[in-house]
């Protein structure tokens, strides 16, 4: 039991950060209907970018810990969110009203731009971050000597993923700009009609769905301790996953797909075996979309005859 | 009902959620005739098709179809594709459906893919290149030239079905149907959006079907001119439920079928009054 | 990084020094910012395992100077050609002349290639590529199965490669089967696997689609690293047999073909031998499409492509017509997976990743959806430029993931853009590709 619980946390706090990644793809795809393979890229990035901005900052001889932070999210959100709006800029508005399979190779290679230059940039080998933070509660001790520990990094990725989810639910569905978004999802030509501006409503999906990924990207480095110019391929890959789960243009879907992510893989390596945890989470996809072919919370098909 | 009925719908219904789009509807459809199913927009005819087509399956009722030759076919137990391998159904759709990067003749020819399927051997003889294949395929090329100069679209036989002109579309989808040599013809609103000269084109080829083919028709029309010249028999639908039968004469006076047009769209009403003259 | 607006307007479009030094500032600004720190400041794990980092200022300002220069160049040249019509940038009579080209450049392009080992004789290295060229062309023409006629996206294509290739490895390792005796066996066990890939896909649509596709290829590829027992795992296979010519090695030995024709023995016969065993093969996928095309399986899964609805109002049963779809794309893709077994000797999970998927779903894109010309073009364009920029190192897959990015946006419907059609009556007219669906993906 107390193990389970132990697996509960550590599968809930990784699906906190496909779940934060996941919104990206699937936010995307609600409002252009294409599948952005470079936004796993765009989270490695964020990564990068929190680390480098940690260095300078701790190298400058700030001490106060939780200001570093603060600063590292904002700096990190800031610029990773200009490598949304310019890759959007570049690679698919070009390509918005062209045919499908266009917009997504040019993703595709987007997606091979950004590894190979943060590789060329920063070197190939793994950039591993000493624990920034520490400590933790043991929540229960186990007849066996088993602990379930619930440990202060933990705590902190949850709560910055429900704020970030919290401002981000105000922002779709409080503010103009989140209308905008709404609207530009149903109907564009419309949209556009009644004096929306497309054009950049579809640049602050992308900015947006950056910032989120820089979250998690800075999550991943203070939680995992390391990151390399690799970690966008399968962190994309295992999100993209999670949307499509959840249903793809659904945002509560999308954390739900993400938890579940987490929680299969979690429990996968901790009763099963670790190397086939990936098996069996993209096996789960496919038994679920045999089943619900629109994934979980996705809004069924109508076949208009 | 009596008489040689090609297709008999019995007490058909379809709910959608809690929504009933068709109640209780019972119908039948002669041998060789043309059948009209007409009624105000949001009736229950195109869900009706699309009971009879396989796209839906009812959720009650039965759909009985009587071939020729003696064999009766529920349609409600057959599903998708084989309404029209089986059951010899042939369907048009309201927004034209046809394959438009394909040409006028390759659209044809995929309306064959049983009958060429069967003959190529399930391909393998068909890559062997053997002679049998090659005579079928001459004959399904002969069959839709023969089609393409029905609907008057010989010349446009190598262009693409997507450049062609709105009614040229149109007749190109109903050729289309007819090379899956149907028992019955089921046509959605095939004169919409067709100009005066056209839907009177559209009368003489349904006419033409009717005689010489020997297919049945079933079809759903807006446009009275074309529902009043040609049909055998009608049926009259308001939400739903069935409102009225006969033949033309006898539903253009009834009151109820008036009374149906009026409220729900005056001109369609005064259409329903006036034509047939 | 030019930060400027996709249609531009030409009436709108303002012009002047200051228009394009204003745009210019803009995208250097971008750069800047967006480079910063991931150029300006350089991490390294440092000798006691802490992070240490150094500066290169002198980089970024290169950098956002050339973004600068780039931005100036990019905006001077788009004003001078005008605006661009993404439609007709090539004008009508080059366009006429490509096409009358391109009636002689197919046979020409046979013709040069069966010539290639004769040419080159003396160069293996010319050799080695054009081998991997037309592996890459056989793909492409397998995966044009799929996504170009069908339209049915597939973004794990090399599952089947991976199917193909540990096929034949395994069963030439372990029961000493023969390359010729192997081959239809891959074939026929990954078209299985399509056949079992395409039983989950069949309701799903679109993205639904590419994800489980590219789900499957991880699978394969994750299943082949950690079954060590019968793979290897990722020390992969080694030590797979070539192939012989009808059951004569093309070895040094007494036995070996150059022994028995009484010539002296050279390591370039087998690759001349390789050669033409990919060219045979790759024209035998060319054929059977070609011919599958003018079937009605092939029209299906072109109708299929064009509007599944419709195709199942004519009877046409869209579950088998699906699924022989992927498996004849599958059974290309073992085929080739085969050959690049017996060619390198050593195959391990390495070779069946994404990006090899991606790779060939570009090359097929790129050829323009369906056109088996174009998709042999882009073969050699994408794995003969992909070679050209060896000598970049590691910037290689930089400039060509930008050059992948480039392409998609000039020609996003592919270098061919009609498709033939299968039957005529009088005239054998190219449809424009505008008119032609592109099917669920």
């Amino acid at each position: 039991m107390d193990y389970f619980a132990q697996q509960l946390i550590n599968g809930l706090v990784l699906g906190s950060i496909y779940g934060l990644i996941a919104i990206g793809y699937t936010m995307v795809y609600g409002i252009v209907g294409m599948i952005n393979f470079a936004h796993g890229d765009i989270f490695m990035i964020g990564g990068f970018i929190a680390l480098i901005s940690f260095l300078v900052l701790v190298s400058l001889g700030l001490t106060a810990i939780p200001l570093i932070l603060l600063i590292v999210l904002l700096v990190s959100m800031a610029i990773t969110a200009l490598y949304g709006w310019t890759i959007e800029r570049i690679a698919y508005r070009p390509l918005r009203h062209s045919f499908r399979l266009a917009p997504m190779l040019s993703a595709i290679g987007m997606s091979f731009v950004l590894t190979n230059f943060s590789q060329v940039s920063q070197g190939a080998r793994v950039k591993p971050v000493p624990p920034i933070i520490t400590g933790g509660y043991t929540l229960h001790e186990g007849a066996s000597g088993f602990a379930v520990q619930l440990s202060n990094i933990q705590i902190m990725v949850v709560l910055a993923t429900i704020v970030v989810l919290a401002l981000f639910t105000w922002l779709v569905s409080r503010t103009r700009l989140g209308r905008d978004m709404r609207a530009c999802e149903q109907d564009q030509t419309m949209a556009a009609l009644l004096g929306v501006d497309v054009d950049r409503t579809i640049s602050m999906t992308f900015v947006i769905g950056a910032a989120l990924a820089a979250v998690a990207g800075m999550m991943y480095l203070l939680y995992y301790g390391l990151v390399d110019f690799f970690m966008g391929f399968v962190a994309g890959i295992k999100a993209f996953t999670a949307a499509v789960l959840g249903g793809i243009g659904s945002l509560p879907g999308a954390m739900l797909g993400g938890l579940s992510i987490g929680l299969i893989e979690t429990f996968w390596s901790a009763y099963f075996s670790v190397e086939y945890k990936d098996v069996a989470a993209f096996s789960i996809l496919i038994v679920v979309l045999i089943f619900m072919p629109t994934g979980l919370l996705g809004r069924p098909e109508v076949e208009k005859v | 009902m009596s008489g040689d009925h090609i297709l008999i719908v019995d007490r058909l219904m379809m709910r959608f959620g809690g929504i009933v789009a068709v109640n209780e509807l019972s119908f039948a459809a002669e041998r060789r005739k043309i059948t009209a199913l007409i009624g105000p927009n949001g009736a229950g005819k195109t869900t009706v098709f699309n009971c009879i087509t396989g796209f839906y399956r009812p959720s009650g009722g039965a759909i009985r179809l009587a071939h020729d030759d003696g064999r009766t076919i529920q349609l409600e137990r057959l599903n998708d594709f084989r309404i029209s391998k089986q059951a010899k159904v042939a369907r048009t759709f309201q927004n034209i459906r046809l394959f438009p990067g394909m040409t006028a003749l390759e659209n044809l020819m995929v309306a064959q893919h049983n009958a060429l399927m069967r003959a190529s051997g399930l391909t393998l003889l068909g890559l062997l290149g053997l002679p049998s294949w090659r005579e079928a395929e001459a004959r399904a090329i002969e069959l839709g030239r023969t089609w393409l100069n029905r609907v008057g679209l010989l010349d446009r036989a190598d262009d693409a079905a997507g450049n062609l002109p709105y009614g040229d579309q149109r007749r190109l989808e109903i050729a289309r149907a007819m090379c899956t040599e149907p028992a019955l013809l089921c046509l959605d609103e095939p004169a919409a959006g067709l100009n005066a000269r056209e839907s009177g084109g559209l009368n003489e080829l349904l006419l033409s079907i009717r005689n010489e083919q020997g297919t049945s028709i079933l079809l759903i029309e807006h446009d009275m001119s074309v529902v009043m010249e040609i049909s055998d028999h009608i049926v009259v639908m308001d939400y739903g439920v069935k409102i009225a039968e006969g033949t033309p004469q006898a539903v253009r006076d009834d009151p109820k079928v008036i009374a149906a047009y009026l409220g729900a769209d005056e001109e369609e009403a005064i259409a329903v009054m006036e034509s047939g003259t | 990084m030019s930060a400027t607006s996709a249609r531009p307007s030409p009436a709108a479009q303002p012009s002047g020094s200051a228009f394009i030094l204003k745009k210019a500032l803009i995208s250097a600004l971008v750069a800047l910012v967006l480079f910063s720190l991931m150029i300006g400041v350089r991490t390294e794990a440092g000798p006691q395992g802490g992070l240490i980092y150094w500066t290169r200022f002198g980089d970024l300002a290169a950098l956002v100077a050339t973004v600068f220069g780039g931005s100036i160049v990019v905006e001077l040249l788009r004003q001078w050609w005008g605006p661009v019509d993404k439609d007709s940038i090539v004008p009508k009579p080059v366009q006429s002349a490509i096409s009358f080209a391109g009636r002689w450049l197919a046979p020409a392009l046979l013709v040069f290639t069966f010539l290639v080992p004769v040419i080159f004789y003396n160069q293996r290295y010319i050799l080695d590529l054009s081998i991997l060229v037309l592996t890459y062309v056989m793909l492409g023409w397998g995966l044009n199965v799929v996504v170009g006629l069908a339209g049915l996206l597939d973004l794990g294509y090399v599952a089947f490669y991976a199917v193909g290739a540990y096929s034949y490895a395994l069963l030439a390792t372990n029961f000493g089967l023969s390359f010729w005796v192997c081959l239809p066996l891959a074939g026929i066990l990954a078209a299985f696997w399509g056949v079992l890939l395409g039983f989950p896909v069949l309701r799903l649509r679109g993205d639904y689609l590419a994800i489980v596709t590219l789900a499957f290829g991880e699978i394969i590829r994750l299943v082949i690293i950690n079954w060590q027992s019968l793979t290897g795992g990722p020390n992969g296979v080694s030590g797979i047999p070539r192939p012989t010519m009808f059951g004569i090695p093309l070895t040094p030995g007494d036995d070996g073909l150059a022994a028995k024709l009484g010539i002296e023995f050279s390591p370039t016969h087998r690759l001349v031998f390789l050669f033409y065993v990919i060219l045979a093969m790759a024209l035998l996928t060319n054929w059977v499409t070609i011919r599958l095309r003018r079937l009605p399986i092939g029209r299906a899964w072109e109708a299929l492509r064009e509007d599944e609805v419709a195709c199942r109002a004519l009877g046409i049963n869209t579950t088998t017509t699906k699924l022989t779809a992927f498996a004849t794309g599958a059974m290309f893709g073992g085929l080739a997976g085969a050959f690049f077994a017996t060619r390198q000797g050593f195959i391990s999970p390495e070779s069946f990743t994404f990006q090899e998927s991606a790779l060939v779903l570009a090359i097929v894109v790129l050829g323009g959806m369906g056109s088996q010309l174009g998709v042999a073009l882009a073969a050699l364009a994408m794995i003969g430029g992909f070679e050209l920029f060896r000598g970049l190192d590691q910037y290689r897959m930089l400039v060509f993931g930008i050059a992948m990015v480039l392409l998609m946006i000039w020609r996003p419907r592919g270098l061919i853009g009609h498709r033939a059609p299968t039957v005529f009556l009088e005239r054998n007219q190219a449809i424009s590709s505008d008119l032609v669906k592109e099917g669920h993906g």
